[in-house]
């Protein structure tokens, strides 16, 4: 037929990788998804440094106030804010002029003023150090020119006080780690046990599938207490009680896949063939249980992460003042009517990321499965 | 003629479904439940000369593909023996284990499940090569490029996956896998079923020619008798997991002894008999499970007789490499022999 086109220059070579790339940088969803959850984890790894409030630092005075894009302290909560801090003092205000980086104001009081009272201003979270401008009737009367500190709450504040935009992006970083991480250790571990019980099949099939129904049987709960019990309570450790139980669907997924794949003549001609359990298993039945498997992952993500909002709640996950999305929205459901905000913010990162990641895993599945261009 | 390269020995494949838990307990319990047993094949004994087109003919679930696989190496037999080039398979070193699993080859019947979907051509037929180091992984792409062509498939599609192939390319890529490693003999399993007629012919030339080329040795099984008699030097026609009859083609074709071979032959629809009736043969084909005591055939059988119900009937030359399995040329089928 074509002799010639033999010892021609073969077409540029192209692996399986290389062309799911190039069909996943076509599906716009995907690719969309793809920038979002890279934006995602810019921003949890960098943001925090970037919002100018420390994760844990209380705001005694900002308890849950509501997101905003104009800074706090507002115009006109000041003068109640001087009010307070004037009783402290044991003065009364007066003649208060809000500008927006400072206040003037009168303080009057029976007797003399005690100037290192005014550190109450300092304690606040709302001003600086006062300036006296003048001082009347033998320190009775003071007017004072106190700096408003001007603070940033773009999410608004949690019941702690706590700069909500920061501890979501903190809250992120755990999330997202463990979220990929445990999805991760489920994988592999899931696909290459389920993938070598369901080709070997027979005996040991059947030993290495009651192991999994055994570790199946033992309640979760049950399991992780038992690993804190033994090693303390540790970061590391969640993500191997996560990992630990979630290959166990995995494995049963690919179990039932490489059963019906094993069946294919494509895996007999391997094997009259000659080629070796381990090429079969990785070349031949592996990529061919991949589409599930990717749908599967896509699903386990945000279950993942819903498991360690539960680990956590219960006290042995994440711990105070770390947090994660999980902790946060549960935080927010609960004080759903008085602050809205508190759970609506988490619970927008984590529905993006998982809509993202939903997208992704749709895109991966197409790209990886070369029937379907 | 050559001595055989490849001779079955009383070779069986039977498929056990062993006992549940349950059925066990029930057993316990005074119930009787036994392990069902399939005889796929039942002690075939066969042997492929060099260079020979052996037709392995017979209805489907007779066992034709098990003893096909058997011979591939795809499944081992339960009882007999398989020497290959004089050697039993079973008594062979690793490395001549190795060499003769190489040397027979399997093309399967549906080009589309036989090949991995997410694998490209070029991999496809070069993986066994590259594994068994016939060829370095860099000279992979070459030498696929070189197989190809043999097959008459256009080298520069290798980078292809099967889907984008026609039915009659996806056989040649089967074929080329096949003959990647270099086999001397091939085992066709329907390798020409799943096509259509046109592309039929074509692939059957390609087997034709590459056996001239490449000096091969076939074990063609079908279902079409109008296949095997264009290709086949001499055909073995199976009943139920049992020879029943093997004849060099012509003479099989033109005087089959075995009644269930004439009835076969018998219902090859031919242009010339165009108002011919079929007479079929009645009944279906027992279940394997329970396969009919003495001759397999008898309960469809004309000319049945008691001696066919007890007595398994042997193989017994008729004529010159003509051979049958009918107590009808061993002494009648009325009486029970002494």
């Amino acid at each position: 037929m074509s002799d010639t086109a033999a010892f021609t220059v073969p077409p540029a070579g192209r692996s399986l990788w290389q062309d799911a790339r190039i069909r996943l940088l076509r599906n716009r969803a995907a690719v969309a998804s793809l920038v979002v959850l890279a934006l995602m984890a810019l921003g949890c790894v960098v943001g925090p440094l970037l919002t100018g409030h420390p994760y844990d630092r209380v705001y005694q005075d900002y308890v849950r106030v509501p997101a905003s894009l104009s800074s706090y302290p507002k115009a006109e909560a000041l003068p109640g804010a001087v009010q307070r801090i004037a009783a402290r003092i044991r003065a009364t205000p007066s003649e208060i002029a809000a500008r927006s980086d400072r206040v003037r104001l009168v303080l009057t009081a029976q007797r003399p003023i005690d100037q290192r009272l005014l550190v109450y201003f300092d304690r606040s979270d709302q001003f600086g150090t006062p300036v006296i401008a003048g001082s009347e009737q033998e320190g009775r009367r003071l007017v004072l020119e106190v700096p408003v500190k001007r603070r940033h709450f773009l999410f608004g504040t949690d019941s702690n006080g706590r700069d909500l935009l920061t501890r979501t992006l903190i809250a992120g970083r755990v999330s997202l780690a463990i979220g990929l991480l445990a999805t991760g250790v489920a994988l592999v571990i899931g696909v290459a046990y389920g993938a070598t019980a369901g080709y070997l099949g027979g005996r040991i099939d059947m030993v290495m599938m009651r192991i999994v129904d055994v570790l199946y049987s033992l309640p979760f709960i049950f399991f992780v207490i038992l690993l804190v019990v033994f090693f303390g309570r540790n970061f590391v450790l969640m993500f191997l009680a996560v990992g630990a139980i979630e290959w166990l669907d995995m494995a049963r997924i690919v179990r039932g896949q490489a059963l019906s794949i094993k069946r294919h003549d494509y895996v007999l001609a391997a094997e009259a063939l000659g080629v070796s359990t381990g090429g079969i298993l990785r070349r031949h039945v592996i990529p061919n249980t991949l589409g599930p498997v990717i749908v599967y992952v896509t699903l386990l993500v945000p279950k993942v992460i819903l498991l360690e909002s539960f680990l956590s709640f219960l006290g042995l996950g994440v711990q105070e003042p770390m947090t994660s999305w999980g902790v946060l929205i549960s935080d927010g459901a609960r004080a759903i009517q008085a602050t809205p905000w508190m759970l609506i913010f988490p619970a927008a990162f984590l529905v993006t990321t998982l809509f993202s990641l939903n997208f992704l895993g749709d895109g991966l599945r197409d790209a990886l499965d070369p029937r379907d261009r | 003629m050559s001595a055989p390269i490849l001779t079955l020995e009383g070779v069986s494949k039977r498929f056990t479904k062993p006992l549940d838990a349950a059925s066990k307990f029930a057993n316990l319990l005074g119930a009787n439940y036994s392990e069902q047993t399939v005889h796929a094949v039942d002690s075939v004994d066969l042997s492929v000369r060099q260079g020979e087109v052996v037709g392995l003919v017979g209805e489907s679930g007779c066992g034709k593909s098990t003893l096909g696989r058997v011979v591939a190496g795809v499944h081992q037999a339960s009882s007999g023996r398989v020497s290959w080039r004089g050697r039993y398979t079973d008594e062979m070193s690793a490395p001549e284990r190795k060499a003769a699993t190489l040397a027979i080859q399997m093309i399967f019947q549906d080009p589309m499940s036989s090949l991995n979907p997410r694998l490209r051509v070029t991999d496809i037929v070069g993986e066994a090569p590259v594994v068994h180091g016939l060829v370095a992984k860099a000279q992979q792409d070459a030498y696929v490029a070189e197989v190809l062509d043999r097959v008459g498939l256009d080298s520069t599609y290798r980078r292809r996956y099967p889907h984008q192939f026609s039915g009659g390319q996806r056989a040649r890529i089967g074929i080329a896998r096949a003959l990647a490693v270099k086999p001397q003999f091939l085992v066709c399993d329907e390798s020409v079923a799943a096509l259509d007629v046109s592309i039929q012919a074509q692939v059957l030339n390609l087997f034709m020619k590459l056996r001239d080329e490449l000096n091969l040795t076939y074990l063609f099984i079908s279902h079409d008798l109008s296949v095997v008699r264009h290709l086949s030097d001499r055909v073995v026609i199976m009943y139920l997991g049992r020879v029943v009859e093997a004849a060099p083609a012509r003479e099989l074709f033109k005087g089959p002894q075995h009644p269930y071979a004439q009835a076969l032959l018998a219902n090859v629809p031919t242009i010339s008999a165009r108002k011919k009736r079929f007479a079929a043969l009645k009944g279906e084909i027992p279940s394997p499970l329970h396969p009919p005591p003495g001759c397999h055939f008898h309960p469809r059988c004309p000319m049945a007789g008691p001696r066919c119900r007890a007595e398994r009937p042997a193989l017994k030359e008729i004529a010159a490499g003509h051979v049958a399995a009918c107590h009808l040329h061993d002494g009648g089928v009325g009486a029970l022999a002494a």
